[in-house]
């Protein structure tokens, strides 16, 4: 799968979960890929787009891109760092 | 035995009990932090002269109750051995309080910490015609309530995009809950009078893209007993401590100099009207 012209390794779907177990399983998922490598991850418009970037930046991993996927949720781009 | 003076007592810290004889001992706390060896003489007391309890303050403040006048001298020697003062009652600066800030905290914009410290050093039980509180809290996401204090501290960030480290990636648009930001693909628009300066940009941007110049947002004359009143900002965000402090000394000197007896910091500019000390902050804050 390629979004904007990326390369995506793995996705996942937080839009299932609210706060704060929509960074939980963002970062669950982050910590299964190797460094490097590309999660794209799916969460609704509102409080889990205005959040989780930050939480993932806090975390260190490297924030690429954030697609509105135009039916009220977004893709978060995201390439994982090392641990 | 002598006549207790409960006045003095009363500004000591300790608070008369409806049990006679027996006081609940107020302490000082700075900031809502206490160490170890704090708590240890705290505790020891607290089983000792006491019922082996503490009461936690609406203001982050720690009480032992049941201490019993003839226990008075020996209880402050005790504390003092661990670093603990007793702290005050009655008309004068009360508990600086302070959530834990930037140090800690990954929301906070200002080291609310050592600003309580400063603060409690500056004004901690300065005598003045009614009570007068101070809070400190380190961002808008207001754990410490600022606004409820007769002077409350908030941290805040002035803001600013940097375009050649922006990666066009959108964070910052969804970020910002105020609708201030644009991010047009190429280009990145600050609408400046929807920005409250929360600093969410810049805590969010992962390439550092927005810089935030971190700063006080100050509010005057809260009030959150009998009465309820929101304290009110009237001034930017204030950048230095220096300014900081000739705008506090200026609303402390106002209060001083004109409320009377027993009347609260909103009172006293309800009764005078607001424009005389807007016009002296104003003055303290562009000297």
């Amino acid at each position: 799968m390629e979004l904007a012209g990326i390369k995506i390794d793995e996705t996942v779907d937080i839009t299932d979960k609210v706060c704060p177990l929509t960074f939980v399983k963002a970062k669950v998922a982050l910590e299964e890929l190797e460094e490097g490598e590309i999660l794209a991850i799916r969460m609704n418009d509102g409080e889990p787009v205005q959040n989780v970037p930050r939480s993932i930046k806090e975390e260190g991993h490297q924030i690429l891109k954030l697609l509105d996927n135009s039916d009220g949720t977004y893709y978060l781009i995201v390439r994982k760092a090392e641990d | 035995m002598a006549q207790i003076d409960y006045g003095a007592l009363k500004k000591g810290g300790f608070m008369r009990q409806k049990q006679k004889g027996y006081f609940s001992l107020r302490l000082q706390v700075v900031g809502g932090n206490l160490t170890a060896e704090n708590i240890k003489a705290i505790a020891e007391v607290a089983e000792t002269y006491g019922k082996g309890y503490v009461h936690m303050t609406s203001r982050q403040g720690v009480e032992i109750p049941f201490i019993h006048v003839e226990d008075i001298e020996a209880v402050k020697a005790k504390l003092a051995e661990g670093g603990v003062k007793p702290g005050v009652c009655g008309p004068r600066v009360r508990t600086v309080t302070a959530c834990q800030g930037s140090d800690i905290c990954p929301s906070g914009c200002i080291d609310t910490y050592s600003l309580a410290k400063e603060l409690d050093q500056r004004y901690f039980g300065r005598e003045l015609p009614h009570k007068f509180k101070f809070g400190v809290t380190g961002c808008q996401n207001n754990c410490l309530k600022a606004e409820e204090n007769d002077v409350g501290i908030k941290g805040g960030m002035e803001v600013s995009w940097v375009a050649d480290k922006c990666i066009h990636c959108g964070v910052c648009e969804k970020a910002c809950r105020e609708d201030a930001i644009r991010c047009t693909g190429t280009e990145v628009l600050l609408t400046k009078d929807k920005c409250t300066q929360c600093g969410r940009c810049v805590k969010s941007c992962p390439t550092d893209a927005w810089e935030g110049k971190g700063g006080y947002l100050v509010s005057f004359g809260g009030l959150f007993g009998n009465k309820i009143y929101k304290g009110e900002q009237i001034l930017p965000l204030i950048h230095d401590k220096e300014t900081l402090f000739r705008v506090t000394d200026a609303a402390i000197s106002y209060f001083q100099e004109n409320a009377n007896a027993g009347e609260r910091f909103r009172l006293t500019l309800q009764r005078l009207g607001e424009e005389k000390f807007r016009e002296k902050i104003r003055a303290a804050y562009e000297e």
